[in-house]
């Protein structure tokens, strides 16, 4: 607290202000940021954040693009938890058409958005720690992320960029290695992550590091616009999860983890707990799994079985019209919202009935939030800064879209 | 407070201010205002007591080249977290006039969605404290979200929009 008021009075200024370039392509910033930093010694006076360098232009690009092929460009906007921003489209299209999809479907989704959510949360949490000078951590904790990537490859084909899902459901089932590698990782996650949380959360030299790095106030962030986790580390429990219950989020039981500060150690505590409770609800989910259909019955948006198209009317009919893109279109609006890694990603769709939306704009929690970066981390140290930026997980996809 | 109470209730306190209103298929409540009125209203459902819409979600323009003398508009979205309701405001303005009051003195992090806006459809936004391009390149010259700026070669002729649900009209002109 001592820091804010540092630059209250003049006296603390040497009277030489350098100008400080960090970024674009700094190793520190883990992402193509820039930010132009005012220093006086060590401290920061001011900083001025330049954005936009991985800009490709979604909003404009999904004006040109069916329904089916704008998840691949959902992928690359937080590409930390990528199944989240997919479901979240497939969400909003089903919103749109009047679409409900089967029990099952939902519950997969569910696990798979949790796995994504820790994936997320551990690349977060053991950057900070890399930060922190803790390089350790961080090589287990990739190891962990590895086997979720590989679950993703079961279900989808790919890792990082999952296109996961499909518009009315799932692309497929569950394969049988699927379900070997989900039962092997919910066993043996849980003691390698307390493992690694035990490394940092109480280590002094952590604590000492992160305590006070960058801290905001409840009100400050709500005005600024924080969701998601660096909300709740500033003490507001807002969860769209719990808030609107998308995908049967309403049959979980699970806890929001909520901090008191809203600095970096908090940010830090917060996403470990969530990363407690989205293995809570994968338990649930995958427990109790109900039988049923990964898909429902939208033959005009999800593509018939290969073949059924090579010996059914119907099925070619409805091939050729998702493949063609000649479905109709519901005139109308809507706004969905998933929890994605970072807080509230929301879709706002305009349709007019034609192929492509009419309009489409992404709310990118990463954009919205990282406004705030100069205010957090002015008067800080530079080193604090870094740390401060790393807590925030901002994800360079989302923020420039 | 459902959708017709807000109305209702509005209507008392900031008599014609809410023009026309309509719920869409997410029933969310929209409210149609002229942009000289939009800040009070803002101002009106984030302040006050028994509205409490005290978050900006998010804020977009939207272009429609089809409507003379209203082709721009912006959509606010506001979330009420106590009640969980959401609602949407919206204004229309003409291209040719493309100003529009700041909500950064309401909200903070208005500054970068107005600043996105104004990079892509070129809404100015009077009393922004910062208004320069924030995506896009600081010597672009065009406004890449406006409908007549075309994503792909104009020769192409596969991709039609005549023949999938819309009229074609969209683009056509600059064909």
């Amino acid at each position: 607290m001592q820091v804010q008021s540092y630059f209250s009075s003049l006296d603390n200024l040497d009277g030489e202000l350098a100008t400080l370039n960090l970024g674009p392509t700094h190793p520190a910033t883990h992402g193509i940021f820039q930010n132009v930093l005012k220093m006086d010694g060590e401290r920061i006076v001011s900083a001025e954040p330049t954005i936009g360098y991985i800009h490709r232009a979604f909003e404009k690009l999904a004006e040109h693009r069916p329904y089916n092929q704008i998840t691949p460009i959902t992928d690359r906007l937080n590409y930390c938890s990528s199944p989240i921003n997919n479901m979240g489209w497939h969400l909003t299209v089903e919103k749109l058409i009047g679409c409900d999809i089967p029990k099952r479907a939902q519950y997969m989704r569910v696990i798979i958005m949790e796995l994504s959510r820790i994936a997320d949360h551990l690349v977060c949490n053991s950057v900070i720690g890399v930060d922190t000078g803790a390089l350790t951590g961080f090589t287990y904790m990739f190891q962990e992320r590895e086997r979720i990537y590989e679950m993703f490859e079961e279900v989808c084909g790919s890792r990082l960029t999952t296109n996961i899902g499909r518009i009315g459901g799932m692309e497929r089932d569950f394969t049988p290695n699927f379900h070997k590698k989900l039962k092997t990782f919910l066993q043996t996650f849980p003691a390698r992550f307390e493992e690694f949380g035990g490394l940092l959360s109480r280590n002094r030299i952590f604590m000492d590091r992160c305590i006070g790095a960058g801290p905001i106030s409840a009100e400050r962030a709500m005005a600024y616009g924080f969701t998601g986790p660096n909300l709740r580390a500033a003490g507001v429990d807002y969860d769209v999860r719990v808030m609107t219950p998308y995908s049967s989020y309403q049959d979980f039981e699970f806890d929001i983890p909520i901090g008191n500060h809203g600095d970096t150690y908090d940010r830090f505590i917060v996403r470990q707990e969530e990363i407690r409770q989205s293995l809570r609800i994968i338990h649930q989910a995958y427990d109790n799994m109900p039988q049923g259909d990964y898909h429902a019955d939208v033959p005009a948006f999800y593509l018939p079985e290969k073949p059924d198209v090579y010996t059914k009317m119907e099925a070619l009919i409805y091939h050729f019209k998702v493949v063609m893109q000649e479905t109709p279109i519901p005139v109308g609006e809507v706004y969905s919202c998933v929890e994605g890694g970072n807080g509230e990603l929301g879709f706002y769709l305009i349709s007019d009935g034609g192929r492509t939306p009419y309009r489409l704009h992404f709310r990118r929690p990463c954009f919205i939030f990282y406004q705030a970066y100069p205010e957090m981390i002015k008067g800080s140290m530079l080193s604090d800064a870094i740390l401060t930026m790393s807590s925030m997980n901002v994800i360079a996809g989302e923020l420039d879209a | 407070m459902d959708s017709e109470q807000t109305i209702a209730y509005l209507t008392e306190k900031m008599p014609g201010a809410v023009v026309t209103s309509e719920t869409a298929v997410d029933g969310i409540l929209s409210l149609h205002t002229a942009r000289e009125n939009v800040i009070a209203l803002l101002q009106m459902l984030r302040d006050d007591e028994q509205l409490g819409f005290h978050f900006l979600t998010t804020l977009c323009a939207v272009h429609y080249p089809e409507q003379a003398g209203q082709e721009l508009s912006i959509v606010y979205h506001l979330h009420n977290w106590q009640q969980n309701i959401r609602i949407r405001v919206k204004i229309f303005f003409p291209i040719d006039d493309p100003h529009v009051p700041s909500a950064t003195e309401l909200w903070s992090s208005a500054n970068w969605m107005e600043r996105q806006e104004y990079d892509f459809f070129g809404v100015l936004f009077t009393g922004h404290p910062d208004l320069r391009r924030i995506l896009n390149v600081d010597d672009m010259e065009v406004f890449p979200m406006r409908k007549e700026y075309r994503l792909e070669d104009g020769t192409r002729t596969d991709k039609d929009d005549r023949f999938f649900g819309r009229d074609g009209h969209v683009g056509q002109e600059f064909d």
